[in-house]
């Protein structure tokens, strides 16, 4: 992406050499106008909604100014009440991800290996699959109280779709011309599985992760607005029962950056692990 | 050249027919094809498009294997795909997640790590191409995919190479340096080699016969044996005289029309 830019904005005339601290200077240029675009809608907003609140025109108890809200995340900063509550969800997330990645995967593995696994799951997991993961939590307090293991539960509900259809699809994409390969080859089937259709499923598989923790992290603090006394859920809760919209508006967008950056760390570990896909990244 | 040359087999072919069923009724693909190709043979197979010429090489490589008739490789029937048939298709097929080497060593197995090592080096000596063992086939032209394609089909010394217009995505320039390249691999590794092609010229400058093939069904029109000498000369009289011969063959083909309407 920097480097796009980099050409569009100037382009070095046929064989002039550039002196490589001009070079330098413009390409920190280029990448400081990319990071103003990429923060440029959002400071804009930021500020209009400043400008409203300050002028009267947004109530504080319907939606606090910006300047407050920030005052607020610095006190629960400070007072650790902030990082307390963003560990239990992280912690819960972490717990339900996991179970949904260990039974997502192999379950995934299997479904597109095997049509008669395919075929047996597919009804069960058809008629699962609609029901948003809210809608148990009514079953998981029955069934589990409310204790962690219920909210876990939701969690990995959330996580374990995404994942399992994603493998399924990646598996299902093998290049047919590689299974031909492999039998002029005389490749035996676990070595083909081994170096084909699961290097081939990985870019499915990583996306498949992405979502699912993505909906897992939706998922807690759906989780801990019904049945908690911890977490970002039951911070916002909170904030709404004492009537503390800033404190509410500190939750939601703890869960927003938080959810930004596993996604950040996510696409990093993809493009690490993923280093051959050539792909169209957008104009 | 220290790599061991395989023992290369006659191939036998025929009468072979082939009929595809198809909704709207069956199709002939191939009918009566004889060819006896002897060990060690390089043979151009060329047609138009939709000749079964690519049917013919598929069944060859054992890949299909719903046929009339009989192919024997050294005597023995064949069945389905075997190592002692190796396949270089249209499209290089490398695996993108793998380095070059380790695509190289795709279809080795049995064998201790050292002896792997050994082959693929070899056999990328080979192509030409031992610096670029750890690059990722995104990294490498067209040419360069299919000559790892081409290591890696020799890698396990087959009797036979089947290539199924092998340069056919390439541009003409890289197409001529390939078709060089083969010829002087086919010259160290005496491996039999069934090229097909619908390139009349590639046909000519690598075949020590040109087979000749007519469309629906697919039939073997003639055997045209190359006499030139090899490096060829693609613009010497005999050269062209046998361009001319094969070129009349497709052209009468196509007059037949006309000539039912006068």
């Amino acid at each position: 992406m920097t480097s796009q830019a980099a050409m569009t904005i100037e382009q070095p005339r046929e064989g002039e050499p550039l002196n490589p601290f001009i070079k330098a200077f413009r390409m920190a240029l280029s990448k400081l106008r990319d990071g103003a675009v990429y923060v440029a809608l959002s400071v804009l907003i930021v500020a209009v909604w400043q400008y409203l609140s300050a002028i009267g025109f947004l109530k504080p108890m319907l939606l606090p100014s910006p300047l407050k809200i920030g005052d607020t995340l610095l006190a629960l900063t400070l007072s650790g009440e902030l990082f307390r509550h963003l560990g239990i969800s992280f912690l819960r997330v972490l717990e339900g991800f996991a179970i949904a990645a260990l039974v997502g995967l192999p379950l995934g593995i299997a479904i597109g290996l095997s049509r008669v696994v395919d075929q047996s799951t597919d009804l069960l997991l058809q008629l699962t699959k609609p029901i948003p993961p809210i809608a148990w939590i009514p079953l998981s307090i029955l069934w589990f109280g409310i204790g962690e293991s219920g909210k876990v539960f939701i969690i990995f509900l959330g996580g374990v779709f995404p994942i399992l259809i994603n493998t399924v699809d990646g598996i299902r994409q093998t290049d047919q011309r590689y299974v031909e390969l492999a039998r002029v080859l005389e490749v035996t089937r676990g070595r083909f599985i081994l170096k084909v259709v699961l290097p081939g499923a990985l870019p499915a598989i990583m996306t498949g992760i992405r979502v699912g923790l993505m909906v897992s992290w939706i998922c807690v603090v759906a989780a801990e607005l019904i049945a908690a006394t911890s977490g970002l859920g039951y911070l916002i809760m909170d904030g709404r029962q004492l009537m503390q919209t800033d404190q509410v508006l500190v939750g939601m967008l703890t869960i927003g950056a938080m959810g930004k950056l596993l996604d950040v760390v996510l696409r990093a570990a993809e493009s690490r692990l993923v280093t051959w896909k050539t792909t169209f990244q957008g104009k | 050249m220290t790599i061991a040359t395989a023992v290369s087999e006659p191939l036998h072919i025929g009468p072979l027919s082939k009929t595809f069923t198809l909704p709207s009724g069956s199709v002939h693909a191939l009918r009566d094809i004889e060819l006896d190709i002897p060990a060690g043979r390089f043979i151009s197979i060329v047609g138009t498009s939709g000749c079964g010429k690519s049917t013919l090489l598929r069944i060859i490589a054992g890949l299909e294997t719903q046929y009339d008739g009989q192919v024997t490789l050294g005597g023995a029937g064949i069945s389905g795909p075997s190592l002692d048939r190796g396949v270089i298709f249209q499209e290089h097929r490398l695996l993108p997640w793998l380095t070059v080497e380790a695509n190289v060593a795709f279809g080795l197995k049995n064998l201790p790590k050292d002896e792997i090592r050994q082959l693929v080096a070899e056999h990328l000596d080979l192509v030409g191409l031992t610096s670029f063992a750890k690059a990722y086939p995104h990294q490498l032209s067209g040419g360069m995919a299919q000559r790892v394609a081409i290591a890696r089909a020799l890698v396990n010394k087959p009797k036979l190479l089947l290539l199924d217009e092998p340069f056919g995505a390439l541009d003409a320039m890289t197409k001529i340096q390939m078709q060089q390249e083969i010829l002087r691999i086919w010259e160290v590794e005496q491996t039999t080699m069934i090229l097909v092609t619908h390139d009349i010229d590639e046909a000519i400058y690598l075949g020590d016969e040109v087979v000749v093939m007519s469309a629906r069904p697919g039939t073997v029109k003639m055997v045209l044996p190359v006499p030139l000498p090899r490096p060829r000369d693609r613009t010497s009289p005999g050269f062209v005289a046998l361009r001319k011969r094969i070129y009349h063959e497709f052209f009468a083909e196509l007059e037949q029309p006309f000539a039912y309407k006068i």
